[in-house]
């Protein structure tokens, strides 16, 4: 089986780029220059000291003892917690503002939900000197306030969507629109692995340097690896250099927000079916007339309705195992890393990490779980649900 | 005989009116498209309703989101198409998950059966139209209408060109609906190079022509112009449609 994009755009049945005529010559611009960029040796030496002197890596793969002790199995966390602005989403956002300025492009979009990728993308604008303007649903604005100061203070421009159910796939469609029109001097940086090709396969591509760090640091070959799934930059980072690796089971955790049948849910693989969404064709949540229908997670960054077509791929081949966890069931694991390792894990991190719960993994057995974020941006959900 | 090839035989500086399906109110599909074949109008496209139009500006994206809730849908719109008979051709506009999900066969099927002579949905890119489902729409003889922009290289103009059979939709700038009104110098300079490319498809303009002076400039470019907006918006203010036809030409 092969997990990688083919020639086309598309990881199996899913994928392709599937985009009004005005963004063709956008992505084309892209899809023609990408891998070439990024395979060069300039990209690479940027790229890494970047990485390595700015953001932070390698990220520690830490053994955490007393997770372990009380799973009774060996469990790792790879801390992207601990990268500059707090998530997995800056490996991206630098790897793309690099093409960005490679392709001479002056001003940048990015949509974003919970704002990690939009404080991420303003971060690396900041640090190019480029315009930066970030769409963000009205009501993420609100519930996600301490972001949208961040990206303020960082010098972007945060452009308030007003459209359809006003998150973040409506913050997607904004920035696309932006896109159409402004198709000149302006460069896209998207978030997660969704959107039209070659976006998926950049995005994998940029945050793929979390496995490789992971087979270096881990001397055994892990039994399991763990991720949980909006879009699924991390997961598709976290899973990337082990795909070929029929030994090393990999899970996808979804976010089931009140319950699989409570209508407000954003687990894509259960409830979804294959459809298009922002130029992807991919499992998607919708209702009978194609409608996309708008999901609920106590995580921002989990509540996408579609899914990256690479994810799509893994579920439909069932190379890796999708599970989905209830809002409750993250909030437990979260209380529960914060007492046992001393680590705030962001809320859709915490989804991956309640998965521990159901796993069974034996004793001799080695767990690797993506701790994609940590928890601060998410203190005043924790507060709010403090079990005391 | 698909009506779409003999409107452009005959005539020149042809109106096309876009409108979105099911509003202002669910049942005014009919009675907007006979007014509109009454006016004289010479070609009209029906917008489905679709969560997340991409390629439309903030008007059809709200008159979109009206009509989902008035309850409108394709099935729905292929019923209330049942009982109209206009002389003016028909263009079904929708984005690619509404058919998908439809089945792009039984869409194909009832809109040849209700007397649909072409289809514009624009996030159908045409690599994927023409390996797996140009033989679909052959079928029903349904008109396939690609779009181009500014930023659209001749080269895959002419691509277009080729597989088109009835018109090419040339949006006039690079925008979303309704965003970039008027017809300037840049899309005058644009228009020509359409035109002076003597393709073996009529032009038609669309996106930023609102009204009578913009609709003449492109047709002196194109065999005529296509307005959806502007339109729109007419509907939201009760303007009667003859009225605003009246005002085009």
């Amino acid at each position: 089986m092969n997990y990688s994009v083919n020639k086309e755009g598309y990881y199996g049945s899913f994928g392709g780029a599937y985009i009004p005529e005005m963004l063709y010559p956008n992505i084309e611009e892209i899809k023609n220059n990408y891998q070439k960029i990024i395979s060069s040796q300039k990209f690479k030496n940027e790229y890494n000291a970047l990485l390595a002197n700015y953001a932070g890596r390698p990220t520690p793969l830490y053994f955490a003892k007393r997770l372990s002790e009380k799973y009774k199995t060996n469990i790792y966390l790879k801390r992207e917690d601990l990268l500059h602005t707090g998530a997995h989403k800056i490996n991206n956002t630098l790897g793309q503002i690099l093409i960005a300025k490679h392709l001479g492009k002056k001003r940048i979009i990015a949509e974003t939900g919970a704002g990690q990728h939009g404080v991420a993308t303003a971060t690396v604008c900041a640090l190019m000197g480029l315009q930066c303007i970030v769409y963000m649903g009205e009501v993420d604005i609100e519930r996600q306030a301490p972001n949208v100061a961040r990206m303020k203070m960082l010098g972007a421009k945060v452009v308030s969507t007003t459209s359809g159910s006003k998150t973040l796939k409506d913050a997607t469609n904004e920035a696309i629109r932006d896109w159409i029109n402004n198709a000149t001097d302006t460069y896209y940086i998207i978030g997660s692995v969704v959107g039209p090709h070659p976006y998926p396969d950049l995005v994998a591509k940029l945050q793929s340097v979390i496995s490789k760090e992971i087979k270096l640091q881990l001397r055994t070959k892990p039994n399991y690896v763990i991720a949980c799934v909006g879009g699924g930059s991390n997961a598709a980072g976290a899973f990337y250099h082990f795909m070929n690796d029929k030994n090393v089971k990999l899970i996808a955790v979804e976010a089931a927000g009140k319950g699989i049948k409570s209508g407000h849910s954003a687990a894509t693989m259960v409830l979804g079916k294959p459809g298009i969404i922002h130029g992807s064709k991919t499992m998607l949540m919708q209702n009978s007339d194609g409608q996309i229908t708008e999901p609920y997670s106590i995580s921002a960054g989990l509540d996408y309705p579609g899914v990256g077509p690479i994810h799509a791929h893994l579920f439909d081949t069932d190379r890796a195992k999708f599970v989905s966890i209830t809002d409750a069931e993250a909030l437990k694991a979260a209380y529960q890393l914060a007492k046992l390792e001393g680590i705030i894990p962001a809320l859709e991190s915490a989804h991956a990490l309640a998965y521990l719960g159901k796993l069974k993994a034996k004793k001799n057995e080695t767990v690797v779980v993506n701790l994609s974020g940590r928890g601060d941006k998410d203190l005043s959900t924790y507060i709010k649900h403090l079990p005391i | 005989m698909n009506k779409l090839n003999t409107l452009f035989s005959d005539k020149k500086k042809l109106l096309s009116i876009y409108f979105t399906a099911g509003f202002p109110e669910l049942n005014s599909t009919a009675k907007i498209l006979n007014e509109l074949d009454n006016a004289g109008v010479d070609m009209i496209e029906i917008g489905i309703p679709f969560s997340d139009p991409l390629a439309d500006g903030p008007v059809i994206q709200d008159s979109s989101e009206r009509a989902i809730a008035n309850g409108m849908n394709v099935s729905f719109l292929f019923e209330q198409l049942k009982n109209v008979n206009t002389k003016a051709p028909l263009i079904l506009m929708g984005y690619f998950n509404s058919v998908m999900q439809f089945g792009v066969e039984k869409f194909c099927k009832q809109s040849k059966s209700v007397g649909v002579s072409g289809l514009i949905i624009p996030d159908l890119p045409i690599e994927v139209y023409l390996k797996e489902y140009k033989h679909v729409f052959q079928k029903y003889d349904l008109k396939n209408i690609f779009l181009i922009s500014p930023q659209t290289s001749n080269e895959r103009i002419k691509l277009i060109d080729k597989h088109s059979d009835a018109f090419i939709y040339a949006v006039s700038s690079s925008s979303t609906t309704g965003t970039k009104n008027g017809v300037n110098a840049d899309k005058e300079k644009y228009f020509s190079r359409i035109k002076k490319m003597n393709l073996k498809n009529p032009v038609m303009i669309g996106f930023g022509i609102s009204e009578k002076q913009s609709f003449n400039k492109a047709c002196n470019y194109a065999s005529g112009a296509i307005i959806g907006t502007a339109f729109i918006q007419s509907l939201k203010t009760k303007t009667h449609v003859t009225e605003f036809i009246k005002t085009i030409r």
